[in-house]
């Protein structure tokens, strides 16, 4: 658990960071969302200590994390940025070792860590192991950047815009293979970003960051049908809000008995997919499979419009 | 084609070899150059120990640039001494724009005529080079890589040694090369305060009107500058491959 609580940062007499208190319960994933220069990032780096807070405490497990020095603090938790940081001097591998090395694991252990995450990340591992940063695709950098921050095992990982040097495509991989990954170790994660789209995608939970103020702190349903303030509404965007809702929920949660003709939507896709379907197949209704193929009814048109729609 | 650059060194190499070792061998080519009676090839002295003896000091110069100049230069690229960086760059700035002819006459008193003096004027202007080279490089590593060290838990001191200093050190390494053949250059004029160089085949040549002597003092100190010139580029491309 990260309680953030009070946090303020001052440059040059101007809050960047302006009282912010909010708590992030483990194993979920916090996504912070703002304009940039809304602070989001400053309060990412007062919780690994890059930054030190000038007023305020952060408490990871009930424990000040000023209670040890700032380094010990970071080998603890994992940091992913934005352009990766990998180390070009030192071959993938390296990279990955890095916090093992520095808190002295032994070398078996080291390298059994290295290959588990390079497999872990679809990665060869004695392909991949020994080849230099600048030898990778954008995709791949980011994916060992990765890596490197979950090596020693951390219980917190800190994503500072991990995707933005991404295309959409790769972008969107990446995404998921952190949420399949954030569900095999159970990390915390607190990602920081611009993009909406990816918010909604990761969070459990969105914090709404404006001029150093926290707006809202919420599950993602929560900002698209109350928001706090007209900038949150702005943020979520007036047009995104029924396709926002569907995104966050599979087909699956829809489903209702019944029978209808054409091919079969999978139960596990979401519902704004679904209803994408049925729009470019001008049907009212399809049948809806699980991922082992059995029949698990239909889900209308009607029921997905039905879940589009805001409060009254 | 390739292999000519190298084939043209291997040449100069093994020219200079011979020169230093055999030096009569070279004296049909020098002959034209000098008077009538006067000898062709330095006679007052080893060609070889001049050549090793002015190595020698160039090296101890840039050796002792190279620690006061990097030392300096990681000090101010800290937080803690970056208000020395503008006292720094003067001091050495001073050391480049004093010319080291005055330096010599001013040092002579202080520590008498010899080697010394002529160390202290190589190392005062061998400095700049360095010092601007190692913080430049410090200074505009790529921004990702020194915010990830520090976010993966490296100390100041583990983050200097780890990743700053092997990531600077392919720029670091053209400073000191740049420092090494201005010393080279600038060590023959050592000889007018009777230092060891080569300097002094050049200076007898001028006293007796030789101007074989002034040629070959002149062509051994540029064959050396051009070979080591080349060797020290082949290992900072050494250095760069790996980072």
């Amino acid at each position: 658990m990260i309680e953030i609580d009070g946090i303020t940062k001052i440059y040059d007499g101007k809050s960047v960071v302006d009282d912010v208190t909010l708590t992030i319960e483990p194993h979920t994933v916090a996504v912070i969302v703002g304009t940039s220069g809304s602070g989001k990032t400053t309060l990412l780096r007062m919780v690994n200590r890059l930054v030190e807070p000038d007023a305020g405490m952060i408490r990871l497990d009930g424990e000040d994390n000023r209670t040890i020095p700032g380094y010990e603090l970071r080998r603890r938790i994992g940091y992913a940025i934005q352009g990766h940081g990998l180390f070009p001097h030192r071959t993938v591998a390296e990279n990955i070792a890095t916090v093992p090395r520095l808190i002295g694991w032994d070398k078996e252990k080291t390298a059994a860590k290295v290959r588990e995450l390079l497999t872990l990340f679809q990665l060869d591992a004695d392909l991949f192991g020994p080849r230099y940063p600048h030898e990778l695709s954008g995709g791949e950098q980011q994916r060992v950047g990765v890596a490197r921050a979950l090596a020693a095992e951390p219980n917190v990982l800190l994503m500072d815009e991990p995707f933005g040097a991404l295309d959409p495509i790769i972008r969107a991989k990446a995404q998921d293979d952190l949420l399949a990954i954030q569900k095999h170790f159970g990390t915390t994660i607190i990602l920081v970003t611009h993009d909406m789209n990816e918010a909604f995608h990761l969070a459990d939970k969105i914090a709404v960051m404006d001029a150093g103020r926290l707006l809202q702190f919420g599950p993602p349903d929560e900002l698209v049908r109350q928001p706090a303030t007209g900038f949150v509404e702005a943020m979520v965007g007036a047009s995104e809000r029924p396709f926002r809702l569907l995104s966050m929920r599979r087909v699956s949660d829809l489903a209702e008995p019944g029978s209808a003709d054409g091919s079969p939507i999978a139960a596990t896709v979401t519902q704004q997919d679904a209803l994408a379907e049925l729009m470019w197949t001008g049907r009212s209704a399809a049948p809806v499979v699980s991922s082992d193929g059995e029949a698990r009814g239909r889900v209308t048109l009607e029921a997905l419009l039905q879940r589009a729609r805001g409060p009254k | 084609m390739r292999a000519l650059p190298y084939l043209l060194r291997g040449l100069l190499l093994a020219l200079l070899m011979t020169f230093l070792l055999v030096p009569q061998t070279m004296e049909p080519l020098l002959r034209p150059l000098a008077q009538s009676n006067a000898p062709v090839i330095y006679n007052q002295g080893s060609l070889l120990s001049l050549t090793v003896q002015h190595l020698l000091t160039v090296l101890a110069a840039t050796s002792a640039a190279t620690v006061v100049a990097v030392s300096l230069a990681i000090l101010v690229s800290r937080p803690a001494g970056a208000e020395f960086l503008p006292l720094s760059r003067s001091l050495v700035n001073i050391g480049q724009t004093f010319p080291p002819v005055a330096v010599l006459a001013l040092a002579v008193p202080v520590v008498g005529f010899g080697e010394k003096p002529t160390l202290i004027a190589l190392f005062l202007y061998g400095l700049l080079p360095i010092f601007e080279s190692t913080l430049t490089s410090l200074t505009t590593l790529p921004r990702a890589v020194v915010e990830a060290a520090r976010g993966t838990g490296m100390t100041g001191a583990q983050r200097l040694l780890q990743i700053e200093l092997p990531l600077a050190l392919p720029v670091i390494l053209s400073g000191i090369r740049l420092s090494v053949v201005i010393s080279l250059a600038t060590a023959t004029i050592g000889s007018t305060v009777a230092a060891r160089t080569l300097g002094e085949v050049i200076i007898a040549g001028l006293q007796s009107n030789n101007l074989a002597f002034v040629v070959q003092g002149g062509l051994i100190v540029g064959a050396l500058a051009v070979l080591i010139y080349d060797g020290l580029s082949a290992l900072e491309r050494l250095t760069v491959a790996r980072s």
